[in-house]
């Protein structure tokens, strides 16, 4: 945009020495940090859906009877489903985490600058997420609580 | 400011995008602004259904007809139900645009949409004429409003 408004040879001048650079600049799709969140996004993403077609039907059941609502979600307490919970929580807290991560970026000035930074702040909240969450789950499921 | 010298165009101005709406852009905000509300609903949902006052092991019909005698839950689910489905199918339709091509990605929409609008009318109606009081419980509670109903 601002090279139309300058005269080619003044521009050329101020150009800086050409650096090799292995990505091209000012992407926040192509590689590293970027690239793998975005990966993750769609992965996690693909996840939660096909598990909230599932939610919705096994929670419709409450409206036909308290048997048929208890035995299906009677499954859900097996140590398998138990695991397969975690992985749920823990993809339902990146895929949040990255979306904020996504807004900042659309949204601040900063934030394209910040991707990287803010990746890893995703990921160390999720972390703390996870430490809150899958031991007091874990112990329920394998606890005979 | 008037420009001297330069005659008017024969073609008056014509704007490409007067009144058009563009979905697209709708649907890039409702991803954002859906995003941040969900945050909220789906960790509010987790943290009293698997943390405090709920656990997995006492998840049972009681448990959820004790939640759903709470009218604020019905609204936080039927809001949880719109958001994060319409979400979730927006996002897919995002990933089917990528890639899936030609007749594939005309029955895998058609589908994304169906299936969309089936579980949004089945949640919604679900949640809006679910009797609490259908079952006795041990919920206390629960028994003295369904008592106070009669």
């Amino acid at each position: 945009m601002t090279s139309q408004a300058t005269a080619p040879e003044s521009s050329a001048a101020s150009l800086p020495a050409p650096t090799k650079r292995k990505l091209p600049a000012g992407t926040l799709y192509r590689g590293r940090e970027g690239m793998w969140s975005w990966v993750l996004h769609r992965i996690t993403g693909t996840a939660i859906f096909f598990f909230l077609l599932v939610h919705i039907l096994d929670t419709s059941l409450i409206r036909i009877s308290p048997e048929a609502y208890d035995a299906v979600i009677g499954t859900y307490k097996t140590p398998i489903m138990g695991i397969g919970e975690t992985a749920l929580v823990a993809a339902i807290g990146l895929h949040a985490l990255n979306g904020l991560r996504i807004i900042c970026i659309d949204l601040f000035s900063w934030g394209p600058r910040a991707q990287r930074v803010m990746f890893w702040v995703a990921i160390g909240l999720w972390v703390v997420l996870l430490i809150g969450f899958v031991p007091r789950h874990l112990m329920t499921v394998f606890g005979g609580h | 400011m008037t420009a001297t010298g330069i005659e008017a165009p024969r073609t008056p101005h014509v704007s490409h995008r007067r009144k058009r709406i563009n979905l697209e852009k709708w649907g890039w905000i409702y991803m954002r602004l859906s995003g941040v509300l969900l945050v909220v609903l789906i960790f509010g949902h987790l943290f009293y259904n698997l943390i405090f006052p709920g656990n997995v092991s006492a998840l049972d019909w009681a448990f959820v007809a004790g939640k759903l005698a709470n009218p604020v839950w019905i609204v936080w689910d039927v809001l949880l139900l719109w958001l994060a489905l319409i979400h979730g199918a927006n996002g897919m339709r995002t990933l089917v645009n990528d890639y899936a091509h030609g007749r594939f990605r005309t029955v895998l929409l058609w589908s994304l949409g169906i299936s969309t609008v089936v579980l949004l009318v089945l949640g919604t109606l679900v949640l809006t004429t679910f009797d609490p009081c259908l079952a006795p419980t041990e919920n206390a509670d629960l028994i003295a409003a369904c008592t106070a109903q009669e």
